[in-house]
């Protein structure tokens, strides 16, 4: 998989004019791809991108690699037939919130069970897009859609949390109008060994315009969010003068300098914990927005197991050929 | 009790049929299978059902809950598990309430009375015991207390529970019948000391009880009113015994080393289709990779991935699941990539019956999906046969580059009879369009072979062929989507054609017995036997009638009209409402087809069969 030549982003940008409306932060998504494709040391050749119905879903066709565009919600399932059929290649899913947590529910859940090594990226924008406008399993409580016109009465999903309950190794959050973090992220969730998801906070500019301007705006993003990096303290704000602490079974906003609260106070980040907890309560905070890479924890992928039982199943077989099954157990002679 | 056997002379026949029916729990499955396997290793033709319900444990002794094993064999040809029965073994007054009917006049029942309790009556809705109230004086009956002998084989045996006493109570009626019958007990006590290995007690326990069966038919001298004793004339070689599902899976792991690739199976457990599944699971040491999916859209969708990625892909089903893989046949069939799709029919529409057979799936595979998404369409039409159709659709798929549907049904999965082993060396070629070492500059995602049709599989990995597919329509060359109202016509004739032309490569109908005359029998997949039996047997007779069985359905054989005409009238048999009828019909507008239907979860019987045809034949 090592690459022999050094690429740009240019080397995975396809022929195809790229279709999303004006001010899309899919816009943002692809051009962060393609800055962090050439970082992954990866063969182009190797690099498989697959994903389901949806705006997000037509990702493929702009990336210069292989790719197919397949129907909705499966992608997680053909990509795990992909990566299994070849463990060599770096396997991509595209997925919206409406593709991979209402439809396609089920095979998110399994995929992450499985620990396959694909990397998911998950374009939430809170709302149906292609289809004009009707609510999704993340839209919020009330939120006014076409097909909730007097306000939504589904709750919502949180992804992270769905995800952490599927036993999701690798959960990473961004704003969509991050280009910088989210190439980082990128990078790092090929890297990791095992299913990474990495959710996206996008902005719908026509049927949910400005769903996350209170987290993601550039002038609050600071203030709201808490980038989150292993091994540092929580610590967030314009003036990094604020962190979490953990009081009871709560995690709470500390000012530091205020009632005596010091930086060696906050909470160290340990995305590595397998213990799941913290990354629960991280995932589902609303002030201030967990973002970055909230868990990581590495352990054998399904294909690794599967590689093993094989050789060893090999190994002890007496079977080389068909031909050798064929003549095996009770055969007679007429 | 016993009637004196001495005085019976035994009627000599080239053919037997035997029943062994019993409660779910009894093991009658296990039984048949034995002794139909000893009667191959004996030399026999031999043709099995197994007929058993959908419950595991269905209530003891409950009309339901009958399980039942038929075998058919002989020193002759074997072509169907049978019909009238020469000998029926029941278990309890279940066994003998849903089964009797299907007993030859004068002949065995052989039954258990120690299950003919009055709450075993009472389960089996008998008004009298109909061991004594003279509704059985039409048969032969042989009355054992089985269960109590039993009992009584095992009672020095110790540290055995009651309940693995009772279980082996099937043994005993095994042990008759192979006295009975003069077969050797080697094979079944073999069976035991490897099935129980790690259990020597309970294999002890049943070696015994087979043996104290077996002598128990001695000292009677029970003799069965007819038997058949020679080996059948097959052709020589090394055979074995095989089923439908255990075949077909053989046939595409032969697919995958003839073909150079790798096999994949995306599947999900599905009744009488898993089989399959549970068989490739165990070929890890051919690198066979088995996916046990969430869903049966994960089974295929996955299956769709890896044959993107190269592999020879595979998913398995039954009607409820093919069904719910609809939509991803057609992505496989737009994105033109090779995928086999394999539906065991059974009894529907909707769960239907699970467990039972029918051929109620064939307009499904034809049809059922959005859009004009034609597919290749074969089936299988023996247990062993399913080895070669299998193989064969996983050479039509490499090499036309579209999926192939596969149909078999419970009836041929689960049956099974001798299979003349082949070795990888004897089957055809298989070809594959993988490239690698192509100029990638002149090449496009769509460029097609000018005989077949079939495009270029360039898969992840192959460095310079980097493209995208998808469910969109796509442009007839670089494959980019495209909304050119010309340009998904062309596609659309041209995805059809690409079927079409698998005429090209595949062998003439043809028509057994007679090449033309009276009337000819059609059908297609598994009723096979059924329908070749019965016109051997008005053959036989002298009636100038031909048997055409159909394993090419989409598309048809090209000789298929012209052979049509050569035949004053035809009749389309089928285990459904008429589906191929209503497609012959469709296609050969200038031919009359008179139809024969069956929809009782049962393979035809032949004397039905040839009842009808000679009301054709005036």
């Amino acid at each position: 998989m090592a690459a022999a030549t050094k690429y740009t982003f240019k080397d995975f940008t396809s022929d195809q004019e790229v279709r999303w409306c004006p001010g899309c932060d899919d816009y943002v998504i692809l051009r962060s791809m393609q800055k962090a494709l050439p970082e992954m040391g990866v063969k182009k050749e190797d690099v498989v991108f697959i994903s389901g119905i949806g705006c997000s879903s037509r990702f493929p066709y702009y990336i210069d690699s292989f790719g197919m565009h397949s129907i909705h919600g499966r992608a997680p399932a053909i990509a795990s037939g992909v990566k299994l059929a070849n463990p060599d290649l770096s396997v991509w899913v595209i997925t919206g919130d409406g593709d991979s947590l209402a439809i396609g529910g089920n095979h998110f859940i399994h995929v992450l069970r499985r620990n396959i090594d694909l990397n998911i990226i998950l374009f939430n924008n809170e709302i149906y897009g292609l289809t004009k406008g009707q609510f999704s399993p993340t839209s919020l409580i009330g939120q006014k859609t076409k097909t909730s016109p007097y306000g939504n009465t589904q709750p919502p999903f949180s992804p992270g949390e769905l995800a952490i309950g599927a036993q999701a190794r690798f959960f990473a959050r961004i704003g969509g109008n991050t280009p910088k973090e989210m190439t980082q992220l990128f990078i790092d969730a090929e890297k990791f060994k095992g299913t990474s998801l990495v959710e996206v906070l996008q902005n719908c500019p026509i049927f949910n315009d400005g769903c996350y301007t209170h987290i993601t705006d550039k002038a609050v993003r600071a203030d709201k969010q808490i980038h989150l990096e292993h091994n540092k303290p929580m610590v967030f704000g314009k003036e990094r003068d604020k962190g979490l602490v953990l009081k009871g079974l709560k995690l709470e906003v500390v000012t530091i300098g205020e009632n005596g609260i010091t930086e060696s106070d906050l909470l160290i980040h340990d995305a590595k914990e397998s213990d799941p907890t913290l990354h629960a309560m991280l995932v589902r905070l609303e002030y201030p927005v967990a973002t970055g890479i909230i868990r990581a924890v590495e352990e054998l992928t399904f294909e690794q197991r599967e590689d093993a039982l094989t050789k060893e199943v090999k190994a002890n077989s007496k079977f080389n050929k068909v031909d050798d099954l064929f003549l095996s157990g009770e055969i007679y002679e007429v | 009790m016993i009637t004196t056997e001495k005085n019976i002379k035994p009627e000599v026949l080239e053919a037997v049929v035997i029943r062994f029916v019993g409660d779910s729990g009894d093991g009658m499955q296990l039984t048949g299978t034995q002794f139909s396997d000893t009667s191959a290793m004996f030399g026999n033709d031999i043709a099995t059902f197994p007929n058993y319900p959908a419950e595991i444990r269905a209530p003891q002794g409950s009309l339901y809950g009958v399980s039942g094993f038929q075998v058919h064999i002989g020193s002759i040809e074997i072509s169907t598990p049978g019909e009238d029965l020469d000998l029926l073994v029941c278990m309890n007054p279940a066994a003998l309430k849903t089964n009797l009917s299907a007993l030859k006049a004068g002949h065995t029942v052989i039954i258990d009375t120690d299950s003919f309790t009055k709450k075993n009556l009472e389960k089996a809705l008998y008004a009298s015991n109909p061991l004594e109230d003279g509704s059985l004086n039409n048969y032969r009956v042989i009355e054992v207390a089985m269960t109590s002998l039993t009992k009584g084989a095992l009672k020095e045996l110790e540290g055995l529970d009651n309940k693995s006493i009772t279980r082996s109570k099937n043994m005993f009626a095994l042990g008759m019948v192979y006295w009975m019958y003069d077969r050797d007990m080697n094979h079944t006590l073999d069976f035991f000391n490897k099935k129980f290995k790690n259990k020597p007690l309970i294999a002890e326990a049943n070696s015994k009880v087979l043996k104290t069966g077996f002598y128990f038919a001695e000292t009677l001298e029970l003799i069965p009113n007819s038997y058949s004793i020679s080996p059948s004339k097959m052709a020589k070689g090394t055979y074995r015994i095989i089923n439908g599902n255990q075949a077909t899976a053989w046939g595409f792991l032969a697919a995958a080393e003839k073909s150079g690739l790798e096999l994949f199976l995306g599947s999900y457990p599905i009744t009488p289709a898993s089989d399959i599944l549970h068989e490739l699971v165990k070929h890890k040491h051919f690198g066979v990779k088995a996916f046990q999916a969430e869903d049966e859209i994960a089974g295929i969708t996955s299956a769709i991935g890896a044959s993107f990625a190269g592999d020879l892909a595979i998913t398995t089903t039954s009607g409820p699941g093919l069904a719910l893989k609809g939509e991803a046949v057609g992505l496989a069939m737009i994105l033109e990539l090779p995928l086999v799709i394999v539906n065991v029919q059974r009894g529907g529409p909707s769960t239907g019956l699970p467990t039972k057979t029918e051929q109620s799936d064939l307009l499904q595979a034809l049809y059922g999906r959005n859009g004009e998404s034609p597919l290749i369409v074969i089936a299988a039409s023996t247990p062993a046969d399913c080895f070669d159709w299998a193989y064969e659709a996983a050479r039509l798929t490499l090499e036309h580059m579209t999926p192939v549907l596969l149909l078999t049904d419970g009836y041929i999965a689960n049956g099974s009879e001798p299979w003349k082993i082949k070795s990888i060396n004897d089957m055809p070629p298989i070809s594959h369009r993988q490239i690698s070492d192509r100029n990638p500059e002149n090449w496009n995602v769509y460029d097609r072979d000018t005989d077949t049709l079939a495009r270029d599989w360039a898969i992840p990995g192959t460095a310079g062929f980097e493209h995208r597919v998808g469910g969109l329509e796509k442009d007839k060359t670089t494959g980019n989507v495209s909304y050119v109202p010309e340009n998904h016509e062309y596609m659309t004739h041209i995805r059809a054609e690409k079927v079409d032309r698998v005429q090209n490569s595949i062998p003439d109908l043809k028509s057994d017995f007679n090449e033309e005359g009276d009337l000819l029998v059609v059908g297609w997949g598994g009723t096979f036997g059924s329908l070749h039996s019965a016109t051997k047997k008005l053959t036989e007779e002298g009636l100038k009638v031909g048997h055409a069985h159909f394993n090419y359905i989409n598309p048809f054989p090209k000789n298929t009209e012209a052979l049509f005409s050569k035949f004053k009238k035809i009749i389309v048999c089928e285990l459904n409402n008429g589906q191929l009828a209503s497609i012959l019909r469709a296609k050969f507008v200038n031919i009359e087809f008179s139809q024969y239907n069956k929809m009782q979860g049962l393979p035809f019987g032949a004397s039905e069969l040839t009842q009808k045809f000679k009301t054709l034949i005036k």
